[in-house]
């Protein structure tokens, strides 16, 4: 999946942009389980992309943050692993997280009506400069 | 020791949108008060014809609860390719961006916060390249598509269409007004689906200080060429767009 170097592209502008021109020591980032960004593609990426900015030598950590839905209707709650999604479907999800209200519907009642309350895309969650 | 600074909670989604918008020289947005007023034909077929004189032309469908750009292109097996990000499918010369590429016919319902979400998810991960013209399909009225819109993509500019019935007029003065206090460019006031120039929107137009850019006829024509380019480029509406794009400055 190639859309990690559009992210890592994402995350390294981000950050370079937080630090105001300062060297980075550490940039923190989840990764929501729902975008199912392939964290080794994207730390190779952010390797590749980072040289010759002031995120060259940042530690980067990357932690996966498990997606959970709520129903909007029913109230009932569920994860990503409580469900089946194809593989174009999982793949169109990669790309925009929201095209899973196209696809999934409340386990309990059937509902479209739920939200994405966790985990669901790539988030930057802090930048730590010298 | 140095001292440590640390920045909570940033979306690296953001900083990547004027990125993907370099290469692109203008930016239209077409909206109207009401639906159903002829917005996606006139977005599509704008696209269209500007292709067709030769331009670099994308057309992005935000109207994520109804797209139809891709029902007026015929665009039911164009697929984005990946690239490291999306790169749109061209179809008739158009490059075409739209989440029912992906969803295909199946119902989207998207609160608020979700579709500023895929919005910025999708002007994040599109690549254009190097384009003249970027034409948006905007769902109709004031909400969060177009705020997003507005709050995304540079140098925006606006054309509005509305019919002559007083109730579509009504409503896009509001249209008017609120592009103007938001401080984007508004091209002009199109008539569609009009049986041969109302006075009504003429005026309208002055009151509101924007340009009245004429009218087009509701052609029946179009709805047998829907899906078909080729035909569509060859409707008296289309001659008749081409002229209004002309005037507007958007082709040559």
């Amino acid at each position: 999946m190639v859309h990690e170097w559009a992210l890592a592209e994402a995350i390294v502008a981000s950050a370079v942009k937080a630090s105001g021109g300062r060297r980075i020591k550490l940039v923190k980032i989840i990764l929501g389980e729902l975008q199912n960004a392939d964290p080794q593609v994207l730390e190779f990426a952010l390797e590749e992309l980072k040289r010759g900015t002031p995120m060259e030598e940042a530690q980067v950590q990357l932690e996966v943050q498990p997606a959970e839905f709520e129903c909007g209707v029913c109230k009932s709650s569920w994860r990503l692993s409580d469900l089946s999604i194809g593989e174009g479907e999982r793949e169109a999800i990669h790309f925009v997280p929201e095209l899973v209200h196209a696809f999934v519907r409340c386990p309990s009642c059937g509902s479209p009506d739920f939200k994405v309350v966790k985990g669901r895309g790539v988030w930057i969650e802090g930048v730590e400069v010298e | 020791m140095k001292a440590s600074r640390s920045s909570e909670g940033l979306d690296p989604r953001l900083q990547v949108i004027p990125e993907r918008l370099r290469g692109v020289s203008r930016i239209v947005v077409v909206c109207s008060g009401k639906g159903g007023v002829g917005k996606t034909l006139i977005a599509s077929l704008s696209a269209l014809i500007a292709a067709r004189q030769g331009l670099a032309v994308g057309l992005l469908d935000l109207d994520f609860h109804g797209p139809s750009c891709r029902n007026v292109l015929g665009a039911f097996e164009a697929k984005p390719v990946e690239d490291r990000g999306l790169v749109p499918p061209v179809v008739a010369g158009v490059k075409l961006m739209s989440l029912d590429l992906f969803a295909g016919d199946a119902p989207l319902p998207l609160r608020g916060s979700d579709v500023t979400d895929a919005t910025v998810e999708l002007l994040s991960v599109t690549r254009w390249g190097r384009l003249d013209l970027l034409v948006v399909d905007a769902p109709p009225g004031t909400g969060d598509e177009l705020l997003d819109a507005v709050k995304l993509l540079p140098r925006l500019e606006a054309l509005v269409v509305t019919t002559p019935s007083k109730l579509a007029l009504a409503v896009v003065a509001r249209l008017v007004a609120l592009l103007k206090d938001l401080r984007i460019p508004v091209l002009g006031v199109l008539e569609n689906m009009s049986s041969g120039g109302s006075s009504s929107v003429e005026e309208a137009a002055r009151a509101w200080g924007v340009s009245y850019l004429g009218w087009l006829p509701l052609d029946h024509l179009v709805e047998e060429a829907l899906g078909d380019p080729e035909k569509l480029l060859r409707t008296s509406v289309a001659r008749r767009l081409e002229d209004v794009l002309k005037r507007v400055g958007l082709i040559a």
